[in-house]
């Protein structure tokens, strides 16, 4: 059991939030494995997933000290067994008339896309978890990986439970009074 | 906006909605200095009189002014600078802020919304900068976002764990035209301090209390930031427990209280190591386990249970591992312990710390604070302080630099009363005392407020004598000037076999520490010897109509002792240069 740990954090759409975690990151030593970020269905809340590769017990610090931030409204810890995730995957493959044919059918083999065709190469996309990337690159790598893209993990909860309903009404504080 | 509320709410400039949301967020004092692109606030700013504008000398010292100010009076210090270089210069006082959990707002101009990126003239993008020193800050580019942003800003550094806030307002918003409204409400979805602390907690906490033989309150500055000084004394009172404050809690619990053992840590008193150290459960009210308090943690109070209250989640736990974790604010923590206690006690249950106690109070007697009389008739810091402390007494307001002299001003003053000490503890900021007096004294007009110095600090703000003779703020600076970096020199000549690189500062050749007072305005005294220090402080009490600086000529090799060695145990106290304390095990 690795110590990655999959965090769902909702923030504020605001300029300078993504700065403000990157940097909570650094500061306090710990490393980011892969982050994603993107709207959800709230206009004014954004969804990060981060993966951390901490100790439980810093994992607990990194939580508090991201809950301290003012725009970070809610922070769930994915549990592995109850939860999906997905990355995606961009590669150039070298493939001339000789080996396309059998590039080809590695993607196939694992339900990935080919999204575009050059004469000596092939672009294609690939979506699943970490495992099923890695395994899908070991097999292309012979051929020749010309270029490589990937995106952060996105994850989300099992079940019809949703992790962003009960956040997405703001709470008024008062106004601290003048005088 | 509703056509009703647009028609009753006249056209105002961003700089004008500034002003009025400072003043609808209750402010009567802003320490500042102008530039080039907080200019359109200073305009405004001229005619308000509510707000009273005092012009530093250096934008650290005003940020510093608004920490003492806030210190001393409890409500949000103020500070306003320009863009660049004068926002830079906030950096210290915000870093120092944020360590010490200071309610801090300060505003700063920022170059115009088109030039920001492009670096344009005095353009630094503080908002970046200050990110991992603040509590939260923001960029506005939008003047009609002006009065939310100041309240959000005033609400975020006052409530839950105190701290600083930065208002980065760019030159067009101030300059472009809006309507002021000041927002009946706030939405803050992400920000909602627990002030209140879990019935069940308090249930877990009070069990162990009466459980533990060797209790011992850990109090730290939250307690004075919360206000909870008085519910403190009536849970020690109660209980007969034993407290320690450390370096941010001094005046949270009388220093004269024969409960109090002192301040624990590094320059701890040996009774309040030993509290600590010797201690079955550690009730942390307000304080983060600070390594300057715990020294090495695998051998910090190994047989004690902790309790750890903070309003602040991630102390819980940050350092120590902890048995009964409390998130809540000090006063409301104190008040449903007691509460449960005396219930408790009301059905016979109560604790019996006796032993304790007398054994503590054992080692207080048997090592006391105390310092050898320097040769030749020399002067010593720590009697310059202990006359100090009698002659301007607990009612007075100190404030200090770092090193040495902050030291002694911990262990040599008496402080009965909280916020009468103002020091930079966590960040440590030499030159924090002089600026920091000096908005404590804005803060509290009726109090004397000391300014206690080194020499080396001193130089390092003393430009704000200046501020305080043209602006009628009347404080007195007790430079204890041992001419040299004493703090450094005293590692130097423990732990770098008396090389004393770098540490001499000639202060009792240059400057003229006298001169130097005359100079700005002041009075300037000195004193040598010790039969002239009650004199000297007596006179200084005397002047109220200008500021005083009296330069203590003291011994240059007094040390500050006790001291756990950096990264040593706490077992390993030293209460003076090779003379380790003894514990008598059968007193427990």
């Amino acid at each position: 059991m690795s110590d990655k740990h999959t965090l769902s954090v909702l923030v504020e759409n605001k300029p300078g939030v993504l700065a403000r975690i990157a940097a909570l990151f650094s500061r306090r030593g710990y490393n980011i494995d892969s982050l994603a970020v993107g709207p959800t269905e709230h206009p004014e809340i954004s969804r990060m997933t981060i993966v951390v590769d901490v100790e439980t017990s810093p994992m607990e610090q990194v939580v508090k000290q991201l809950n301290k931030l003012v725009e970070v409204i809610k922070i769930v810890e994915l549990d592995p067994t109850n939860s999906v995730n997905r990355e995606l995957v961009m590669v150039k493959v070298r493939a001339d008339a000789e080996t396309r044919g059998q590039v080809l059918d590695t993607v196939q083999l694992f339900r990935a896309k080919v999204i575009d065709v050059a004469p000596d190469a092939v672009t294609i996309q690939i979506t699943g978890n970490s495992g099923k990337i890695a395994d899908f690159l070991r097999v292309l790598e012979p051929y020749g990986i010309r270029e490589l893209v990937q995106s952060g993990m996105v994850a989300i909860g099992r079940g019809s439970r949703s992790i962003t309903e009960r956040t997405a009404r703001p709470v008024p504080v008062p106004v601290p009074a003048a005088g | 906006m509703s056509e009703q509320s647009e028609a009753s709410t006249p056209t105002v400039t961003g700089a004008q909605s500034l002003v009025k949301s400072l003043e609808s967020a209750g402010v009567d004092t802003i320490f500042g200095i102008p530039g080039g692109a907080i200019l359109p606030a200073y305009d405004p700013l001229m005619d308000s009189t509510q707000i009273r504008h005092i012009l530093v000398r250096h934008e650290q010292a005003g940020g510093h002014a608004a920490q003492g100010y806030a210190a001393a009076t409890g409500r949000v210090g103020v500070c306003m600078a320009t863009s660049g270089p004068g926002a830079t210069n906030l950096v210290t006082p915000l870093a120092d802020a944020h360590m010490d959990s200071v309610p801090l707002v300060a505003v700063t101009g920022q170059v115009g919304a088109s030039m920001i990126g492009t670096d344009a003239f005095q353009e630094a993008d503080i908002r970046g900068i200050t990110m991992p020193i603040t509590k939260h800050n923001f960029l506005v580019t939008d003047p009609a976002d002006i009065p939310v942003k100041i309240a959000e800003a005033f609400h975020i550094a006052s409530t839950g764990r105190p701290g600083p806030v930065l208002v980065d307002i760019a030159k067009s918003a101030l300059q472009a035209s809006t309507t002021f409204r000041w927002p009946t409400e706030l939405n803050l979805p992400g920000y909602r301090p627990v002030t209140r602390p879990h019935g069940k907690q308090i249930r877990e906490a009070v069990k162990l209390i009466l459980e533990s033989r060797k209790p011992v309150l850990y109090v730290g500055g939250g307690v004075i930031r919360s206000g909870a000084s008085r519910e403190l004394r009536l849970l020690a009172e109660f209980t007969g427990m034993p407290v320690v404050t450390t370096l941010m809690a001094l005046g949270a619990f009388p220093d004269s209280h024969p409960q109090h053992m002192g301040m624990p840590g590094m320059h701890g008193t040996v009774a309040a190591v030993a509290a600590l150290q010797k201690s079955d459960l550690i009730i942390s009210l307000g304080a983060r386990f600070d390594d300057r308090v715990t020294g090495n943690l695998d051998s910090f109070a190994p047989h004690a249970k902790v309790i750890h209250a903070d309003i602040d989640p991630a102390e819980i736990g940050k350092n120590r591992p902890v048995d009964v974790p409390i998130v809540g604010d000090a006063r409301e923590v104190i008040d449903e312990l007691l509460a449960l206690l005396t219930s408790q006690a009301d059905a016979g249950h109560t604790g019996d710390y006796e032993g304790w106690v007398a054994f503590l109070s054992g080692v207080k007697g048997r090592y006391p604070l105390g310092y050898d009389a320097p040769p030749d008739g020399a002067l010593a810091p720590q009697y310059v302080l202990e006359r100090l402390s009698d002659i301007a007494g607990p009612d007075s307001v100190y404030c200090s630099g770092v090193g040495q002299h902050q030291m002694w001003s911990a262990h040599y003053v008496q402080y009965e009363h909280p916020r009468t000490w103002i020091n930079s503890g966590g960040l440590g900021t030499m030159g924090f005392s002089v600026p920091a007096a000096m908005g404590a004294k804005v803060g509290r007009p009726d109090a004397t407020v000391w300014s206690i110095d080194g020499d080396g600090c001193f130089q390092m703000t003393n430009q704000e004598l200046a501020t305080c003779a043209i602006e009628g703020i009347p404080i007195k600076v007790a430079v204890v000037n041992n001419e040299s970096l004493g703090m450094v020199r005293q590692w130097q000549s423990l732990f770098y076999e008396g090389r004393y690189s770098n540490t001499d500062l000639h202060s009792k050749r240059i400057p003229d520490f006298v001169k130097l007072a005359d100079a700005y305005g002041c009075v300037g005294l000195s004193c040598e010897t010790p039969d002239q220090v009650d004199a000297t402080i007596e006179k200084a009490m005397e002047i109220n109509d200008v500021p005083v600086v009296v330069d203590f000529r003291v011994h240059r090799d007094a040390m500050v002792w006790p001291m756990v060695a950096a990264g040593s145990s706490n077992d390993d106290i030293k209460y003076a240069r090779d003379l380790a304390p003894t514990f008598d095990e059968d007193d427990l």
